[in-house]
């Protein structure tokens, strides 16, 4: 046949790729889409779920010249955003130094904090700065529910700091909640708070990460409440989730976002000392790639180190890959699989479906211990929020 | 709605980071992210500015007739978050 024949054989191309975009996230980028940066494990709140286990400032923290260092690397990598936090960032004494530099050098900042630091002069110093977004925590839509997690006082001062925020005329800041068991029946209230203030609203998923190993077999939702909280995130789209909900695609329509983990392929964490691990929710040996600090920088790290080349493999076979849900879930989180003792081929705990349970009897019957936290930077001494009679989840399995 | 006749460009303070699938954009004013989808779609936004029209940057690119209606959605898309804009 000759060629001007052939080429009215082949279909017009469209204007996206015929791969979808998940799949090609699934085999990693050469520079992260953003990455979370806990500049600081130094915290004045002890919340029960804490994904870092934070309290303490460990000693080795990157110092300003070398976290400048970091944001020149990934102005070079045009990594466009990073997501800091804690901790509590806003303890470092060159935080906003920090910001500044970053803003510079073209590496916008959103920034999660419990508000306590945000008084009308931190207020109106952050609304003069450019690329930047705020999120402020609560976990609760009155102090009753979101001090019992976060402890006494944590609400009002994040009401204060939404206050001054306002005052200051910020702009659009951001609500962040972690859903439990205990505020799911309050969304429509955070959403009226977020409304109030003119604020956009994100709800994102508990982990059984951090000082959540303790506290995720009595706070994370009933399945019940996980159908609840997928009719009514599909029902407001403008609410933010981070992409965290994936898994509750599994019981129909997808949720916005990227419905895919992408731990090790488009997303990572740094830790306040240089450590790069998977995501945010694996602060775990077993997920620490490497450090910033060794020679390449985060770069090697990001493009050469074994646990993250393992991570863009295709996915080994599983529970999950042969059932009918799987290319809506993909078979859920990481981190929730690994924290509750699972292997990473197993449904995910909160498997809409009930796929999870199962192995979760069989983990309880053998008495499979969970894996224990390589990194607690929790406060001796500092009671930790106990919302419920907490029992002990490290032997025992619920 | 993306006129074929009207010029267009990337708005001020939106990045292009090119990608094997097309390239991420991302506006440091709305601080929103997006997907162009084709290396194809990423040259043409990149030479918007430079053509009177959509129409002579689709030429210039040499993208096909036919898969100008999936390209013009692509810009549609693109305006309504802010990256581009009748210039």
């Amino acid at each position: 046949m000759p060629p001007e024949q052939l080429v009215h054989k082949i279909p017009a191309q469209p204007a996206a790729a015929t791969r979808p975009l998940v799949e090609e996230f699934k085999f990693g980028l050469d520079a992260p889409i953003c990455l979370t940066w806990e500049l600081t494990y130094a915290c004045n709140l002890s919340c029960v779920h804490c994904l870092s286990s934070s309290g303490r400032r460990d000693p080795r923290e990157l110092t300003t010249e070398e976290c400048f260092r970091v944001i020149d690397e990934l102005e070079r990598l045009q990594v466009f955003y990073v997501n800091i936090g804690g901790g509590e960032p806003m303890l470092r004494a060159d935080f906003f130094e920090i910001l500044e530099y970053a803003a510079a050098h073209n590496v916008g900042v959103k920034f999660s904090t419990n508000g306590t630091f945000i008084d009308a002069a931190a207020a109106r110093r952050l609304a003069s700065m450019d690329y930047l977004d705020i999120q402020i925590s609560i976990d609760g839509a009155d102090a009753q529910v979101n001090d019992l997690v976060r402890g006494e006082g944590s609400f009002a001062a994040a009401r204060a700091a939404m206050d001054h925020l306002a005052a200051a005329d910020f702009g659009p800041f951001k609500i962040s909640l972690v859903v439990t068991r205990h505020n799911v029946s309050q969304l429509d209230e955070f959403k009226e708070i977020a409304d109030s203030y003119g604020a956009q609203l994100r709800v994102t998923r508990l982990r059984p990460s951090g000082r959540g190993v303790d506290s995720w077999a009595e706070l994370h939702p009933t399945q019940a409440q996980q159908r609840e909280l997928y009719y009514w995130l599909l029902d407001r789209p403008t609410v933010l989730t981070g992409d965290s909900f994936f898994h509750l695609s599994a019981l129909g329509d997808a949720l916005p976002g990227l419905n895919l983990c992408g731990a090790g392929r488009v997303v990572c964490l740094i830790d306040p000392v240089g450590d790069v691990y998977a995501c945010p929710f694996v602060i775990h040996d077993e997920f620490l790639a490497g450090n910033i600090r060794n020679e390449g920088g985060f770069t090697k790290v990001w493009r050469e180190s074994d646990l993250f080349l393992s991570l863009r493999e295709p996915e080994s076979e599983g529970a999950c890959t042969s059932c009918g849900s799987y290319d809506a879930c993909q078979g859920g989180c990481m981190a929730s699989k690994f924290f509750v003792g699972l292997e990473l081929t197993d449904p995910d705990p909160e498997c809409v479906l009930g796929n999870a349970e199962p192995y979760l009897a069989a983990l309880a019957t053998a008495g499979t211990a969970v894996p224990s936290s390589t990194a607690d930077h929790s406060r001796p001494g500092v009671p930790v929020p106990s919302p419920v009679t907490l029992r002990p989840t490290r032997r025992q399995r619920v | 709605m993306i006129d074929l006749e009207a010029r267009y460009q990337i708005s001020p303070n939106v990045s292009l980071r090119p990608e094997r699938f097309g390239a991420l954009a991302y506006s440091f004013d709305t601080r929103k992210l997006s997907f162009l989808k084709h290396p194809d779609l990423v040259r043409v936004v990149e030479s918007l500015k430079d053509h009177e029209s959509v129409r002579l940057a689709f030429e210039a690119v040499g993208v096909d007739e036919a898969r100008w209606p999936s390209f013009l959605n692509a810009l549609a898309t693109l305006e309504t978050s802010e990256m581009i804009r009748a210039a």
